[in-house]
């Protein structure tokens, strides 16, 4: 009797040691984030109002993650991560003025330092693309719909300044300006409807962007979009 | 009391423009945040994006270059791009992102940059 007793609760501790072992598997990419990205990263909005606000953010905004980024790209990222603006997160924080030329301090710059294993970029990431605007239009891009290359580069590099600040591959050489981040893989990392959308109104998602808003005809910011998500 | 009223409407009228509008930005904060990606720091046009231009940036620091320019060139220029004043549409059309006297306080900003004063 006694003995069975025994045996009762130690199944019963073994059961409830297995259940937390259980929870500790199951990450929450919430609690995960808050603990290693959200000293940096805003994954709450708003966006900064200020020009002294966008001088403090330390990294890209993420309340929008899930209407901005491509799911494997993000998983794969959050596990190596890289900067993709050659000039920082803002480039007034990196900028240096030598012989009268501007150039970014590149020794400024600094990768992510927050690398997470596979289990926590798996949970991140669930977090993260649940973080939608819920204004955004989606579907509006196909991306394999197909699009004139020519036109492309015409309206890129000539009729529209996006060249300036932004370097894209052309012809297996990279061009153009490095003040907006690269769009070199932008087709793997951004979600298509999120590029139209962001053509379409950068201050929207961002109210003190230096990114200028133009007005395009649907087919004009259609093509851009098309271009910018192709693999180059 | 007329003097307690004069007072308070000093006091308003001071207190009422920051109020209104908590992020007003100064022609210099926009100067920095729009203008010197392809401008530059100082204004001469070798701005951090400067290399990969087709047709350089303007030097805002030349009395010689901007003594050319009327006011309403500038602002035009800021308003509609450079398109609109036969320049390189790499310079792009602000007027959706910056008020019309936030474009006039940048014209009187570049005034003071160049040191110059406008063709008549």
């Amino acid at each position: 009797m006694m003995h069975n007793r025994l045996l009762t609760v130690a199944w019963g501790a073994l059961t409830l040691i297995v259940a937390a072992g259980s929870e500790v598997v199951a990450l929450d990419g919430k609690a995960v984030f808050a603990e290693r990205c959200a000293s940096c990263h805003n994954a709450t909005g708003p966006a900064p109002a200020s020009l002294e606000g966008v001088l403090e953010r330390k990294a890209p905004d993420l309340f929008y993650a899930g209407s901005k980024f491509n799911l494997d790209w993000l998983e794969q990222w959050i596990q190596s991560p890289s900067p993709i603006r050659r000039s920082g997160v803002m480039f007034l924080n990196h900028v240096i003025t030598e012989g009268g030329k501007d150039r970014i301090n590149e020794d400024t710059i600094k990768a992510c330092p927050s690398k997470l294993n596979a289990e926590e970029a798996g949970s991140v990431t669930e977090y993260l693309m649940a973080l939608k605007d819920p204004k955004m239009r989606t579907g509006v891009i196909s991306r394999d719909k197909k699009f004139s290359m020519a036109q492309a580069l015409r309206l890129f590099t000539k009729q529209y300044p996006c060249i300036g600040c932004h370097t894209v591959k052309v012809k297996e050489n990279e061009t153009g300006g490095i003040s907006g981040p690269s769009l070199t893989d932008a087709g793997a990392r951004l979600n298509p409807d999120w590029v139209y959308a962001r053509i379409m109104d950068p201050q929207y998602w961002d109210p003190k962007t230096w990114m200028p808003k133009i007005e395009l005809s649907h087919e004009k910011r259609e093509t851009l979009t098309l271009f910018v998500v192709s693999p180059k | 009391m007329y003097r307690f009223a004069a007072v308070l409407g000093a006091v308003i009228a001071v207190a009422m423009p920051s109020l209104y509008d908590a992020h007003a930005a100064t022609a210099q904060e926009n100067y920095r945040l729009y203008c010197t990606q392809c401008h530059g720091i100082t204004g001469n046009g070798h701005g951090i994006n400067a290399d990969g231009l087709a047709v350089s940036a303007r030097d805002h620091s030349s009395a010689i270059e901007m003594s050319k320019l009327t006011d309403e060139e500038l602002r035009l220029a800021i308003t509609k791009g450079g398109e609109a004043v036969t320049k390189s549409e790499l310079m792009p059309p602000w007027a959706q992102v910056l008020r019309a006297n936030e474009i006039d306080e940048l014209v009187v900003h570049l005034r003071k940059l160049c040191k110059c004063v406008a063709a008549k």
